[in-house]
């Protein structure tokens, strides 16, 4: 897949990170920072889902193939979920999908969970801003070469099956 | 993809919001960019979507073009989805066939670089559009409503309520956790700015909530578990033990004098401590319901069981029972309305301030009830070391407009500053002085009433007061309080002696204020009083539907706006309540049974028990009546069989190609 480097109007490169944010916690408090004029970091894009407990783990790796730089998980905090627990299990695959992204050589940093509640707009400032610098250190995203192999490899197996 | 006249026909509409949005992202360069994108038909600009010719545009250009997908690139979803829905109905296209984009909270409103809030709301677009190419007609779900009404607080504003939605004919159970409804109205003197006695129109208004066939009364009782979803929740109430049967005590009071104790000794809750009562007791003599109840920290029968429980012989009605538990009752109800109030500042917090120190400072509500006829001093200006004031001061601002403690205006204040002034200079003769920053008098009648305080020689002095302290420098100040403060007016630090301090404290949120938000499943807004749905055009509403707050629970509020606020939430109650049934958003879970394995995995992450297992096929089961939409058994099926309507796999994923799709040259050139 085709991987897509942004810059901005003077050539420089700039992160680009998808941010999932949960409708009544998150997204809300996006919302607020907006009301309240909170200025923050422009380069994250955010999609919204029902409840944290949507994410899919295919959505974040789908979004990293695709050329995100960074993901963002924003959800209720623990006891705070809109469906009583969507946020716990949002964080069980949090973990799980964290080691597998690493494994994959996809920098801790790149991959982020946060409770932010509806009235916590100034923490999505916070948090987004945070994001940004800790990926612009980083760099964009290159996934390893390695991965590309693999697929060759897995592409030549199919092949081999498909023909015996 | 559900394609509904076989070819996909977009209108894309990007708002100006006024200068809202075109101030910083370049509208006609994304209106621009838009159009050349795949199935868009039309791509327009317009000052204010939303506006009903606005809306006109859009149904004008349905019928035109034949559009059948809409995108409006404009304000949060949170605020105006359902217009556009309405307005995409109206025009005869399925309303999910629109999707919104926010590029004012999430883009204008936060960012400063032109160029690349135009990159940002173009992606954001750009996701957008292709998104609507998978949307899916849907109907919305409706479900029937249980007429009944739940009230939680009996405050003026949930007294208002109850009595509102009673009078129209509901069936309402109000719950309160103190022994007798009323609350901080039923403690205030008189009221601002009128001086009519706060007694006198309360309480007819609480004997009404008591005597209403249509109004069940709790007192003395606490919501405790909140089930279902509006229009039928199922509510858990625990009755805390009186010891005293409710139905049975008719308040005569006799037990209250038959008591072991002979003198009152507890210092009594309802005149905050300045007076006392005995371990059996009724908070005021208004109290509703009339029900004496024994407070089981002092009653000696309760606490050890030896006592000679003359009460108990008292009464000839047999309604003292020493041995009663707590108990729970379980009601269903179709809407909630939350009326719990609020907590005043607790002036320990300011130690400068001398409270707790110092017995001859008071906050405000002390002051209430010194200075009411049925209160611990039967009206009388008397101290607490048995002296009557010549002189008091009143400290605005405790607790509010301040970065150390609180940096709201609690609104209030001021007026009842003024108030006080006026009653206390009325019940003693003494000097007062009003220490204040400004004064906030905006409200009917109020201002005048200032000036009506100006006319009564009451004295103010700007300024926030710095201390209030013993230590004499001057003979004149010695047995005095010394109030210092920069009288900002003269630019000279002043040192002024009182007899009395009146602490003006704020208002901020009860203390267990983010427990009753979990339990009834609502947010708190940052200062931690309820967050409405929506501060100007849905103040009563919160975003879980069918649940609404009125008074000072969403913010600082005076009786006038308590009471209209209990109004508005009693008429959102009526309008969900009349029109019959709900109108649920269509966003369950459904299953394509032929994909689902029977793994298992999805029925025990359902928080609602929504999704169970079939024995006979080897499949799972969605109840979509019990789905609220989630989606975590949709991210968590390994065979890709559950799917979420209005956030389907496909939806999603065409979201986060949109965003990250390769740009255009031109979008380079912003």
């Amino acid at each position: 897949m085709d991987r897509q480097q942004t810059s901005d109007s003077s050539g420089t490169w700039q992160p680009k990170i998808i941010a999932f944010f949960c409708n009544w916690c998150t997204y809300t408090a996006a919302d607020l920072a907006g009301v309240s004029r909170m200025k923050h970091d422009s380069h994250f894009r955010i999609i919204r889902v029902m409840c944290s407990g949507r994410v899919d783990p295919q959505f974040v790796i789908d979004a990293f193939a695709r050329g995100a730089d960074g993901v963002l998980i924003g959800g209720c905090h623990p006891g705070d979920c809109h469906y009583m627990e969507g946020n716990y299990k949002a964080l069980r695959r949090f973990h799980l999908l964290s080691r597998m992204l690493m494994s994959m050589g996809i920098e801790q940093d790149r991959f982020r969970l946060e409770w932010i509640s509806a009235s916590e707009g100034e923490k999505v400032r916070t948090v987004i801003n945070d994001m940004v610098r800790r990926i612009r250190a980083l760099g964009p995203l290159r996934l390893p070469a390695g991965l590309a192999e693999l697929d060759g490899e897995l592409k030549t197996r199919e092949e081999e099956i498909l023909h015996v | 993809m559900s394609e509904q006249n076989g070819e996909i026909r977009i209108g894309f509409y990007v708002c100006h919001c006024g200068h809202n949005i075109a101030n910083i992202v370049d509208v006609a360069a994304v209106a621009r960019y838009v159009a050349g994108l795949p199935h868009v038909v039309v791509s327009r600009e317009y000052k204010y979507m939303c506006s009903d010719p606005g809306q006109e545009l859009l149904r004008q250009d349905i019928h035109d073009h034949r559009l059948n997908r809409i995108v409006v690139a404009s304000c949060s979803p949170l605020l105006h989805e359902q217009t556009f829905r309405t307005a995409t109905a109206k025009a005869g296209v399925n309303p999910f066939y629109f999707q919104m984009v926010n590029i004012r909270e999430n883009v204008s409103w936060v960012h400063e670089d032109p160029a690349e809030a135009t990159l940002k709301a173009r992606d954001l677009a750009r996701a957008a559009v292709r998104r609507v190419a998978a949307h899916k007609a849907l109907q919305p779900k409706t479900v029937s409503i249980n007429p009944d009404v739940l009230v939680v607080g009996g405050g003026i504003a949930g007294i208002h309520a109850a009595l509102t939605l009673a009078n129209a004919g509901k069936k309402v159970t109000l719950v309160e956790r103190a022994p007798t409804i009323g609350g901080h109205m039923a403690m205030f003197d008189k009221t601002f700015p009128t001086l009519d006695c706060a007694a006198c129109i309360l309480t007819p208004k609480m004997s009404a909530v008591k005597n209403h066939p249509n109004i069940t009364l709790w007192t003395y009782a606490e919501v405790t578990k909140v089930d279902g979803f509006v229009g039928n929740y199922t509510v858990t109430v625990k009755h805390k033990p009186r010891y005293v049967k409710e139905d049975l005590c008719v308040g005569c009071l006799e037990c209250i004098d038959a008591c072991v104790y002979k003198e009152a000794k507890v210092p009594d809750e309802f005149n905050r401590g300045l007076g006392k009562r005995k371990p059996i007791y009724i908070p005021f003599p208004q109290a509703t319901p009339q029900v004496v109840l024994i407070d089981p920290e002092t009653c000696i029968a309760v606490k050890s069981g030896k006592c000679k429980r003359t009460c108990v012989e008292k009464c000839d009605r047999l309604a003292i029972d020493l041995d009663q538990k707590e108990s729970f009752d379980e009601i269903t109800v179709g809407t909630i309305i939350l009326a719990t109030g609020f907590k005043t500042f607790d002036p320990k917090r300011v130690s400068y301030y001398g409270y707790g120190r110092y017995p001859n400072v008071y906050i405000s509500l002390e002051a209430e009830r010194l200075i009411n006829a049925s209160g611990p001093t039967s009206g009388e200006l008397i101290l607490r070391d048995g002296r009557r004031p010549k002189t008091v001061g009143i400290v605005h601002c405790v607790g509010s407009r301040d970065k150390n403690t609180h940096r709201w205006c609690s609104r209030t204040c001021c007026m009842y500053s003024l108030k006080l002034a006026h009653l206390l200079k009325e019940h003693s003769g003494a000097e007062v002085y009003n220490f204040y920053i400004d004064i906030r008098a905006a409200g009917k009648a109020y201002e005048e009433f200032y000036d009506k305080l100006l006319e009564e020689n009451v004295h103010f002095i700007r300024g926030r007061v710095a201390e209030v302290t013993d230590w004499a420098v001057i003979p004149e100040e010695e047995g005095k309080l010394i109030i210092r403060v920069e009288d900002t007016m003269i630019g000279v630090v002043r040192r002024i002696p009182v007899d009395m301090v009146v602490l003006a404290v704020g208002m901020e949120p009860q203390s267990d204020a983010q427990e009753v938000r979990r339990l009834f499943n609502i947010s708190c807004s940052t200062e931690g009083f309820f967050l409405e749905r929506h501060p100007k055009l849905a103040p009563v509403d919160t975003f879980t539907d069918g649940i609404f707050i009125a008074g000072a629970c969403q913010g600082p509020k005076d009786i006038p706006d308590s009471v209209a606020q209990a109004g508005a939430a009693a008429a959102q109650a009526l309008m969900l309540i009349d029109s019959g049934e709900i109108k649920l958003e269509p966003n369950t879970a459904y299953l394509t049974e032929q994909n689902c394995s029977g793994c298992k995995s999805c029925i025990n992450l359902c928080p609602y028990h929504a999704i169970s297992y079939l024995d006979d096929k080897h499949r799972a089961s969605i109840n979509e009546a019990l789905c609220k939409g989630c989606g975590t058994c949709v991210a968590s099926c390994p065979s890709g069989a559950i799917h979420q309507n209005l956030f389907e796999d496909e939806e999603i994923y065409s979201e986060i190609d949109g965003l990250l799709a390769e740009r255009s040259p031109e979008s380079t050139a912003v």
